[in-house]
């Protein structure tokens, strides 16, 4: 039977029946689910609290008489409630304020129109969404109150007219004239997704690569090991073996995660978003016409979960644009050379030292490129096609993540065959030295390494 | 024929020699000592045969053929400092390095279940190495060193960190390998396990050979014309009945009569001075006394040092 082979199947098969690697297969999917179910848990729970905020409106400009009584004119929402009080000073609310159960008082100077500022009292910092909302309607009813002071005719219609919401659609054609609609969002989301996770693979695995190399040297099984098999056979079937644990870690994280986000939005999701109603029930039992108000709540809600339908198609149809084959296909191959190509550093650091602690400084000057590429990416999200992602993305060290994020923008064929090349060529140039320095290396004991060493290393014709 | 021919050997390190033209002939079926200092250059050259590192001049031949990767499965080794998998179980672990040697899987199951019974081990077939004592994981090293039946044995230091008995059952083992018809290389410092196994040595210091040869030529060689004697009498009169040219080194006493030995310092032979001796007390045994490995080690060593220390 083939040698390598034999490696790479003790490799596997020790490691996955490590607890280490059973508990991260369980715990991995919850960390996934818990990141995209909380912030949607939260965006849920977002101001479900009703808040009712005071308005003593000293300018009369906000104020509205209607035959039901006096209202305020910024509009209120679901769950942020206006209600103008008159005839109490500010200072005799403020005392009485803790008591009130009210969230804010919004005090709105009598020369409001050329100060142009208001204030908000509470006893509490106010929420961001909560001050903003104020902000935007007032300037918003300011505006309006300025502009109708110049005596335009007719200048309620123009303004509506006026307003406009623009919606910029982006449309990709191809040569062939096919044009594709796309979703700038959702493909740099998948880009942004694709790079990140090249890079958490390889900096994961390629560590777990350096410690199997240590541990072979500490235990000194190592010689024992290179007089039935080669270095190079040994290194080889280490990475292989390391590798596919990952590949097999990362296949049950994605199934597992799926199941999980699957299950758990339909069991836990429908009981969430009847809380906030049950919530308005409950207090409203002490008023009247609770029923009703408990009606429109629940319709409230039933257009929220048809708006996130509707957020949830965008983004369908967003995917579909991605060419899915080449979006898996570069990421596989991005994802296993850049992993191959940065094993073989790992393992020659691994094969450098003697214990894990003295692996932190030979390990900078590898993972430096990487963490480079992230920046990068990051900045590519702007600009996919400028000089600096495309540099990146052609050097193998930071390729595999830059040029993810550049993919589902669409990269010409040429680009990615030199790339592509470019990192093989770089990888099979990197497995070739890293053979070289890897077998001298797993037999020095007691030395700090230091890179000048390697050099010489490198230069020794055995 | 010899099994292992190296052939002017050398090997650099960074600034240093480790060994220089070091050339040893192992035959078929021998025990070969290599015997050195610490830093002679001992486990370079038990690497180099092991193909664990490459000579920088000269070959190594096998069955005189150059050493290459189909003979790695006709050797065992078992490394100085010993070492395996600690976090992996004990027979899987044997069974793992019985595989990369060649062996099938049922092969080395079968040949492991002997060895454990033999080495009375079987019930840690189950355990983790790190969970071992340090000499139960020197006897798993032991039996997958041996188990894939190898020509050519090779044992760096075989005798350090053993206990007495289990020295004993390893020497044991050795010779009846040798039986069986293994050629079986081992360094060490333990001089008397040299008298008692090898046939031949090299004694290398300071990365070159020092001695070589069969083992009982090389004691002949460094023969000190020392007799020991057995007799019956007063020891004063055999010091007085000596002729000059016999030299009375040491005289005492125990259960089985009077002992003496003598050195012969003219020429003849050592009837001259049983003739001599028989003429002036009752002999009762007579024998050679041949230096010890141990003495021969010592005195080359110093000779060659106080050598260099002239020259440089």
């Amino acid at each position: 039977m083939n040698k390598t082979s034999l490696i790479i199947q003790r490799e596997y098969l020790t490691r996955i029946r490590k607890k280490s690697f059973i508990i991260m297969s369980v715990l991995g999917p919850f960390i996934f689910a818990a990141y995209v179910l909380i912030p949607m848990y939260f965006a849920t729970m977002k101001d479900k609290e009703e808040k009712t905020v005071v308005v003593i409106d000293e300018s009369k400009l906000f104020t509205e008489y209607t035959p039901d009584g006096t209202t305020c004119v910024i509009p209120g929402t679901d769950y942020l409630k206006f209600k103008v009080i008159e005839g109490v000073p500010l200072e005799t609310f403020k005392e009485g304020f803790n008591e009130s159960g009210y969230y804010a008082i919004l005090f709105i100077p009598s020369n409001i129109l050329s100060s142009e500022s208001s204030l908000i009292y509470s006893t509490k910092q106010t929420s961001l969404d909560v001050t903003n909302y104020i902000k935007r309607s007032m300037e918003s009813e300011i505006e309006h109150l300025k502009l109708a002071k110049h005596d335009i005719h007719d200048i309620e219609r123009i303004l509506a007219e006026v307003e406009t919401k623009l919606n910029v659609r982006t449309i990709t054609w191809t040569r062939d004239g096919e044009t594709q609609e796309s979703n700038t969002g959702v493909v740099m989301g998948v880009g942004y997704m694709g790079g990140l996770l090249i890079f958490f693979f390889i900096f994961f695995f390629g560590s777990q690569v350096m410690r199997g190399v240590i541990e072979e040297k500490v235990s000194r099984i190592i010689e024992v090991i290179v007089s039935s098999v080669k270095p190079f056979q040994l290194m080889m079937g280490k990475i292989i073996g390391v590798g596919l644990t990952g590949l097999t870690q990362f296949l049950i994280w994605i199934v597992f995660s799926f199941v999980l986000i699957t299950g758990l939005k339909a069991a836990f999701f429908p009981e969430l978003n009847q809380t906030p109603t049950q919530q308005v029930t409950g207090t409203d039992l002490f008023r009247e016409g609770g029923a009703d108000q408990d009606k429109t709540d629940t319709a409230a809600t039933a257009v929220l979960s048809g708006e996130d339908m509707d957020k949830a198609q965008e983004i369908f149809t967003a995917l579909k644009t991605i060419n899915a084959g080449v979006m898996i296909g570069s990421f596989l191959f991005y994802f296993i050379f850049g992993y191959l190509l940065y094993a073989a550093m790992f393992a020659v650091i691994g094969s450098m030292v003697d214990n894990e602690t003295d692996t932190q400084q030979l390990i900078l000057p590898v993972i430096l490129p990487l963490i480079l590429g992230i920046y990068v990416m990051i900045s590519a999200i702007n600009n996919p096609d400028s000089a600096l992602p495309f540099w990146f993305s052609m050097i193998p060290f930071t390729s595999p993540v830059v040029m993810m994020v550049r993919i589902p923008f669409g990269v010409p064929w040429w680009q990615v065959i030199v790339s592509g090349s470019l990192l093989m060529g770089t990888f099979l140039g990197m497995t070739w030295v890293a053979g070289k320095v890897y077998r001298t290396g797993i037999l020095m004991y007691g030395k700090k390494i230091t890179y000048r060493e390697i050099w010489k290393w490198l230069r020794y014709s055995s | 024929m010899n099994l292992i021919t190296a052939d002017a050997v050398v090997k650099d390190f960074r600034g240093h020699r480790a060994l220089n033209k070091v050339s040893i002939e192992v035959p078929e079926g021998s025990i070969y000592g290599l015997l050195g200092p610490n830093g002679a250059g001992k486990t370079t050259l038990l690497r180099i045969i092991n193909q664990i590192t490459a000579p920088d001049q000269g070959a190594i031949l096998f069955r005189g053929e150059p050493i290459g990767n189909k003979h790695r499965a006709m050797i065992g080794y078992l490394p100085e400092e010993r070492g395996l998998y600690k976090k992996m179980k004990v027979g899987e672990q044997a069974l793992y390095l019985a595989r990369l040697k060649g062996l099938s899987r049922q092969e080395a199951m079968k040949r492991l279940r002997v060895w454990f019974e033999k080495f009375e081990i079987s019930a840690w077939w189950d355990k983790k190495v790190e969970e071992l004592s340090k000499g139960m994981a020197q006897k798993v090293q032991f039996i997958t060193t041996v188990l894939h039946e190898p020509g050519l044995l090779i044992f760096d230091e075989p005798f350090s960190g053993f206990d007495p008995i289990n020295v004993d059952l390893l020497k044991q083992e050795i010779l009846q390998m040798k039986k069986q018809g293994a050629t079986i290389i081992f360094s060490t410092h333990n001089m008397s396990s040299v008298e008692e196994l090898c046939d031949h040595i090299t004694l290398i210091n300071e990365s070159e050979t020092l001695l070589q040869g069969e083992i009982s030529k090389i004691r002949k060689k460094y023969r000190a014309n020392k007799y020991h004697v057995t007799f019956m009498g007063e020891p004063e009169k055999l010091t007085a009945g000596l002729e000059t040219g016999f030299e009375v080194l040491q005289l005492d006493e125990n259960g089985m009569g009077q002992q003496a030995t003598i050195r012969i310092t003219k020429d003849g032979g050592p009837n001259d001075l049983l003739k001599n001796l028989v003429e002036i007390t009752e002999v009762k045994a007579f024998r050679e006394i041949l230096p010890g490995m141990n003495d021969i080690f010592i005195q080359v060593v110093k000779t060659a040092s106080r050598k260099t220390n002239r020259t440089t």
